[in-house]
């Protein structure tokens, strides 16, 4: 608790106003949010389906492709920027063919912000929304199937909305976490602004020349961290322990 | 909202227990106790462990003159810790304990001295820009002023840590403007860019090549347009070992001293 009441005691709350006026803040703060949307929507897309496998498919190896997708969680972010670069960078094992083939490289660009982001911020919304798919009714899945509904129909008419109190804490964790990545961000997408400063690499330049603008700026993202936290205890989180 | 501050709580002890632990546990060494290490000329007994922030660029150097100092007062223990400078400078100000601070420009000095951190420094060093591109020097870089072309992709420290501050002295001598794809936090990671082949083109020090070995090219900047930047040390005032902190800065300004900085690459101030 102390380092959170330190910074709202010390932080210079009259500075806040001038500096969130700031074009260097504004696009830093709007660039961490578009960032972190990204990512979260990413997440969903590929998330969701690796969730499903986790949680329903009977394969081999199942364990370890779990133990690999969760691995980010508990991997210091700047490990897995090094990793990102050995493996995206503009000679990386796979990012020296994106460069060759497609003249595309990574590193340095908003594009691997949101990679550097999705790669540390996923696994919170594959666990979670894996841990709600484990215990959901699997009879009214079957229930579906007897009456006839593909597959697909019953993930996406069943099964989906049944998880929609997880999808959504997830996708909050995922989006929280990507806003607050900084290890493998400037590691991996460097630090510019504009393209690749986002709040957290922000606060972390502005405390080396000014460090009473980088308490200022914490200061923004204690609160969206303190919102997303209420949002989390107070709608849907509540939301399985009712039904 | 009982469980939720329950909650917030919970997360609160967790980051101060986190917090705790990555606090780093130096040893305040006793000042003036007896020591068995030789005294380097008139210098009081040296003891315990001097803690040296120095700045990135100063890494290959202080590492080796911590190791001779080292051998000659036995039983010292001389801490290093290699940052930019701005950073070394900010954490000093917030009271982290150090004994010793060298920077790689008067500016981080400055602030040091101005918060009451020291009460002087002494120039040890100088040092001068130089152009790391990779070994295969994808761009064909051939001078500084290739940096300035569209394509080229150029790393370059922040501008408020010397190695980018004195980048942008050597860009307005040369009447170029440069946009970077990244801003690095200090020369190191600037160099570690170039290495990794991801850029086309750094910005480093001279001394910073000639460390890299092979794994890097220099295109020397012409002397017409190329700055520099005096690295100042200083034993700050705040020092746990006064004595020990005393003695590695005079080491530092000694004979031997100079020759190891000499020997990679730096210039006399």
């Amino acid at each position: 608790m102390l380092p959170l009441v330190a910074l709202l005691l010390r932080a210079p709350w009259g500075s806040l106003g001038k500096l969130l006026s700031e074009d260097e803040v504004r696009t830093a703060l709007r660039l961490s949010l578009e960032c972190a949307t990204a990512a979260t929507v990413i997440s969903l897309a590929l998330g969701v389906p690796l969730a499903w496998v986790l949680a329903r498919a009977k394969l081999p190896g199942l364990a370890f492709i779990r133990a690999v997708v969760t691995l980010p969680l508990v991997l210091p972010p700047v490990v897995g920027g090094i990793a990102l670069l050995l493996a995206l960078g503009r000679s990386g094992v796979v990012g020296r063919y994106l460069d060759q083939w497609f003249g595309v490289t990574l590193p340095f660009t908003t594009a691997g912000v949101i990679v550097a982001e999705t790669f540390v911020a996923m696994p919170f919304l594959v666990v979670t929304v894996e841990g709600a798919l484990r215990s959901a009714d699997r009879d009214l899945e079957e229930a579906a199937v007897t009456l006839g509904a593909s597959r697909l129909t019953v993930f996406a008419r069943v099964t989906l909305p049944s998880i929609v109190p997880s999808l959504l804490a997830g996708s909050i964790l995922c989006w929280a976490r990507a806003l607050g990545e900084f290890g493998a961000t400037i590691t991996f997408a460097g630090n510019f602004p504009g393209t690749t400063r986002t709040m957290p690499l922000e606060i972390y330049t502005q405390f080396q020349q000014d460090p009473p603008a980088a308490e200022a700026l914490s200061l923004v993202l204690l609160f969206v961290a303190v919102l997303v936290l209420a949002l989390l205890r107070d709608r849907w989180l509540r939301g399985p322990a009712a039904s | 909202m009982r469980r939720r501050i329950a909650m917030i709580t919970a997360l609160a002890a967790a980051a101060v227990s986190v917090a705790a632990c990555s606090s780093s546990k130096s040893s305040s060494g006793s000042s003036a106790s007896t020591g068995a290490g030789a005294g380097s000329g008139s210098a009081p007994q040296v003891s315990g462990t001097v803690t040296v922030f120095a700045a990135a660029s100063l890494t290959e150097a202080f590492t080796t003159l911590a190791k001779q100092f080292e051998a000659a007062h036995p039983g010292v223990k001389v801490k290093l810790s290699f940052d930019a400078s701005s950073a070394l400078a900010t954490q000093i100000t917030q009271g982290a304990p150090v004994d010793v601070f060298a920077s790689a420009s008067a500016k981080n000095m400055a602030q040091v001295v101005g918060a009451g951190g020291a009460s002087t420094s002494t120039n040890f060093a100088k040092n001068v820009m130089e152009v790391a591109v990779p070994p295969s020097n994808p761009a064909g870089v051939t001078g500084v002023n290739d940096l300035a072309k569209s394509g080229v992709k150029v790393a370059l420290c922040q501008p408020q840590v010397p190695c980018g501050a004195t980048a942008q002295k050597v860009f307005l001598n040369a009447k170029i403007t440069v946009k970077p794809v990244t801003l690095e936090p200090d020369v190191k990671s600037t160099l570690a860019k170039v290495e990794l082949d991801e850029v086309d083109a750094g910005m480093v020090y001279v001394t910073d090549v000639r460390a890299a070995g092979s794994k890097v090219k220099g295109i020397t900047i012409d002397p017409s347009v190329n700055a520099s930047t005096e690295y100042p040390i200083a034993a700050l005032t705040k020092a746990a070992n006064a004595a020990g902190a005393q003695a590695f800065t005079a080491y530092v300004l000694s004979d031997a001293g100079q020759a190891v900085l000499t020997a990679d690459g730096f210039e006399k101030p």
